[in-house]
């Protein structure tokens, strides 16, 4: 199968810790084990006080493929507070990053 | 995921309340195996939230199953405090409160009982009914001071406007951002708001985003540099409590450079000259100097807002807590009118429930429509504070907090005997001066608490415990704004029982003749038959209905269409029929019609001489995406993401006072001490810590002098009561309050 991946768009990820909570429920992780961890950037050494989310996909992250071989989105996808979470073939998530500005392609498997 | 498989079963519902804590809204769907619930999907088809979900409901399997939950009913066994208690039965419980209620009320009178909730949730509708089914007009929020929490709002929107308005994100139409109706605002004003991580007054916090992925310019008002703020275009990082001055300032350009709305204000509004004239002494120079915010950008700020159509502003309950939080409401809705955003697609839409359907009394109207007029005046006149503030007198029917817990304390004019106390967390959670509410509990001779979790509350103060049920395992209805929805119940925990069940039970018992409904669905059914509907049908649809094209509850301009008063001529609900720059209603209630700015009854320029002893701006409140006020403090996904009572101080500050990320210090003012983990941070203004609220650590001793840890680390502690606005709504000063920071040598 094509390499799978996760594609951010970064400009409208707000840190609200939904794809954490989703990731865990679904894979029923304890407390400390993560799939995804958001992390956050701020910065002061622009003009302005910079403040930027990305949540990354841990070792943990199989993708959901329970999940996407029934054709649902992955868990944190689906539930991204600010549906700034793309699934997908890394070739078509690709495309989409050429066109929008601010975004993250993993493909952690 | 295996639908069907092993007797795995689906249930589509609405969230409102324990479990997700939140004022709900969203659809979900529920996955059943044997009758336990195993996970919780967002519901793609619902067009509040379109399949998303928070943290708070996805870790919901955490709070339903926590081995804490309180599963059947208590009595006190030991003295208050002790934290003893003895297992009884439904009966005995409802037995004993029967009793005991009905003495206190044969010897001092209903009035005597105050009947206490958190947060406006689903449990406005219940605990109202309980109150007036008993007799007591006194339905309050116990400890929050100035009831600083969205009726200051309602209270200036309804006087001015004769209806409530919110941000329009497309929330009154199925298909959302795609309905032919709507068009997204150009420009958002979020204002003393933080949208991220919680959803306010029935408004889906992340819609802002939607708005701004369709081009939406965002100007934010905080003090905070939050995601938001660093998203937009203008960011107004004003002093806390200064709210109203930068609404005049911004009234002060639309007006004078002729920003506004002419054929709006010319045709729909009245008083514009007066207001004309009130806003020349807010020049944005004297403002800037008022609110910190330079005064080009307060300049700027009005041109992008004015001249941006439609435009919108989505704001938040710290304007509730400015000093006279009614009129800084005021001052903010006028904005919207002067620009003529008023139920337009993409401004300001009027909200109204659904089909009219009405859970519970948002004004004084709706209350005389459920219970009547000659009885809702009879509770008037005995409800506390209702002599002092007209406005408390007649605008909803909530009982003036501050007066009430004086009222328990002194027994002027009449005497307070016991506590209702439902889904409220009073010391851990709303209420200042946590003291004094202490004493003033621990003074009442019954108190009854119901909720989900032992609390601060329930351990110190309460001699009987009743176990809510959360939203998978009840029947409940909503119509806060739209769409009218239905929470339908999936499972079964222990012996919970839903508010609506514990409040009808006992409703029943105290009025018998009045209560004519056998059960819950069947008092759903009959508030629901505005709609046409029954719990069952609107179940049976995914749990949801939107209101029609032409109905009252359905959006746009409903006021060129005679949709909005009684009399069907065209208007707005207001003495005038217009909207109101100048508030006939405020004048009726003794108040000036025109807005104005107030200083906070701590600050640097009304209390200079305390400002050095204690430097710093204390604002409390900041949300958490996973807690909700006082809540999932014990949920583990929860506790993980946000573990510790933190005090947020800017960079600069704490390296003049030594002090490093992550070090214990103290937060302090002449009212008390608490400890906090310094997070040190440039986004925080360096005059102003930001110590979030509801603190309490489930995970130690519950019983006195403990108390799940509340005098070591709740903030409330160091708020004053009696700060309330001249109209008694408004002016909690839990955002205004002056404080120091020092480092403790010790660790906790
Ligand atoms: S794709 Fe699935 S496994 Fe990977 S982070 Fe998202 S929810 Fe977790
Ligand atoms: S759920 Fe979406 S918006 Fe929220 S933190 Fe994760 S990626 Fe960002």
């Amino acid at each position: 199968m094509a390499r799978h991946g996760l594609l951010i768009d970064y400009e409208y990820c707000t840190g609200c810790h939904t794809c954490e909570v989703a990731c865990k429920q679904e894979h029923n992780y304890p407390v400390g084990k993560w799939g995804i961890k958001v992390n956050e950037i701020v910065l002061e050494t622009f003009d302005k006080i910079t403040i930027d989310y990305i949540p990354f996909p841990t070792d943990l992250c199989n993708l959901c493929v329970q999940r996407t071989k029934e054709g649902i989105p992955p868990a944190c996808v689906k539930h991204c507070q600010a549906g700034c979470m793309m699934y997908g073939p890394v070739k078509e998530l690709v495309k989409t990053m050429e066109k929008k500005p601010k975004t993250v392609l993993f493909a952690p498997r | 995921m295996n639908k069907d498989q092993e007797g795995e079963k689906i249930v589509r519902t609405t969230v409102w309340s324990p479990g997700a804590g939140c004022h709900g809204g969203c659809g979900v769907k529920l996955h059943v195996k044997n009758g336990r619930l195993v996970k919780v999907e967002g519901d793609e088809n619902h067009p509040w939230n379109q399949g998303r979900l928070c943290p708070r409901v996805l870790a919901l399997t955490q709070y339903v199953y926590h081995p804490d939950r309180l599963l059947y009913p208590m009595k006190r066994a030991g003295e208050r405090g002790e934290g003893k208690w003895t297992r009884i039965s439904w009966d005995e419980a409802f037995d004993t409160i029967e009793k005991k209620l009905k003495e206190i009320r044969d010897q001092f009178g209903a009035e005597s009982v105050l009947f206490c909730q958190g947060t406006g949730r689903d449990i406005g509708g219940p605990i109202s009914f309980l109150a007036y089914a008993y007799g007591s007009p006194n339905w309050v929020q116990l400890g929050l001071a100035g009831q600083s929490c969205y009726t200051p709002r309602l209270a200036a929107m309804f006087a001015t406007q004769g209806d409530y308005a919110v941000l329009d994100a497309g929330q009154f139409y199925e298909k959302r951002y795609d309905a032919p109706e709507w068009t997204p605002p150009k420009c958002i004003i979020v204002w003393a708001n933080n949208p991220v991580p919680t959803c306010p007054d029935a408004f889906h916090g992340h819609w802002v985003v939607e708005c701004m992925k369709r081009g939406a310019k965002v100007i934010t008002v905080d003090t905070r540099t939050t995601w938001m703020a660093s998203r937009s275009e203008i960011h107004l990082q004003i002093r806390p409590g200064t709210d109203g001055a930068l609404a005049l300032a911004m009234a002060h350009v639309i007006i004078n450079e002729k920003l506004y709305d002419k054929e709006f204000v010319e045709n729909w509004t009245f008083g514009f000259d007066e207001l004309k004239e009130r806003v020349q002494e807010y020049t944005p120079e004297r403002v800037s100097a008022i609110t910190w915010a330079p005064k080009e950008k307060i300049i700027n700020a009005a041109r992008l807002y004015a001249k941006s159509k439609p435009a919108s502003i989505h704001w938040g309950l710290p304007v509730d807590q400015c000093p006279e939080g009614t009129t800084v409401a005021q001052a903010i809705a006028h904005l919207w009118c002067l620009t003529g955003n008023l139920d337009i697609p993409g401004g300001e839409v009027i909200a109204r429930p659904a089909f009219g359907v009405t859970t519970y009394p948002f004004s004084s109207h709706e209350l005389t429509a459920l219970y009547g007029e000659e009885f809702v005046k009879k509770l008037t006149g005995k409800r506390i504070g209702a002599k002092v503030y007209p406005m408390v007198a007649n605008f909803r029917g909530w009982a003036q907090p501050d007066m009430a817990v004086d009222q328990i304390l002194t027994g002027d004019p009449y005497p307070i005997k016991a506590a209702w106390i439902q889904t409220t967390n009073i010391l851990g959670g709303q209420a200042a001066d946590t003291r004094k509410h202490y004493e003033a509990l621990k003074k009442l001779d019954f108190n009854v608490v119901v909720d989900t979790f032992h609390n601060p509350t329930s351990m110190a103060v309460a001699d009987i415990v009743l176990p809510a049920a959360t939203f998978p395992e009840k029947e409940s209805f909503r119509s806060w704004w739209a769409p009218l929805s239905v929470v339908v119940p999936a499972i079964k925990v222990g012996e919970c029982k839903s508010d609506w069940e514990i409040n009808l039970e006992l409703a029943r018992r105290f009025n018998p003749g009045a209560i004519r409904y056998k059960s819950v669905k069947e008092l759903i059914n009959d508030r629901l038959k505005p709609a046409g509907v029954t719990f069952d049908e609107l179940a049976a649809e995914g749990s949801w209905m939107m209101p029609p094209e032409g109905h009252s509850s359905k959006p746009y301009r409903r006021y060129e269409k005679g949709l909005l008063r009684a009399d069907g001529k065209p208007g707005f609900n207001t003495p005038t029929g217009k909207v109101e720059f100048w508030s006939k209603k405020y004048e009726e209630w003794d108040l000036d019609p025109l807005p104005y700015y107030d200083e906070p009854p701590e600050s640097e320029v009304r209390t200079p001489e305390l400002l050095k002893e204690y430097p710093l701006v204390m604002a409390t409140g900041r949300r958490s995406s996973v807690y909700f006020h006082s809540e999932h403090r014990m949920i583990p996904w929860m506790r993980e993401i946000d573990p510790d009572p933190i005090v947020e101080i800017n960079t600069k500050t704490a390296a003049d006072l030594g002090i490093g990320d992550g070090e214990w210090v103290y937060v302090e003012n002449r009212r008390g001490r608490i400890k906090r983990k310094a997070k040190v941070t440039p986004t925080i203004h360096p005059k102003v810590v930001m110590v979030p609220h509801g603190w309490w650590y489930p995970e130690t001793d519950g019983r006195e002098p403990n108390l799940f840890g509340i005098w070591d680390i709740n903030c409330n502690q160091l708020i004053p009561t009696g700060t309330q606005s001249r109209s008694g709504f408004g002016g909690g000063a839990y955002k205004t309050t002056l404080c120091r920071v020092r480092k403790l040598e010790k660790e906790r």
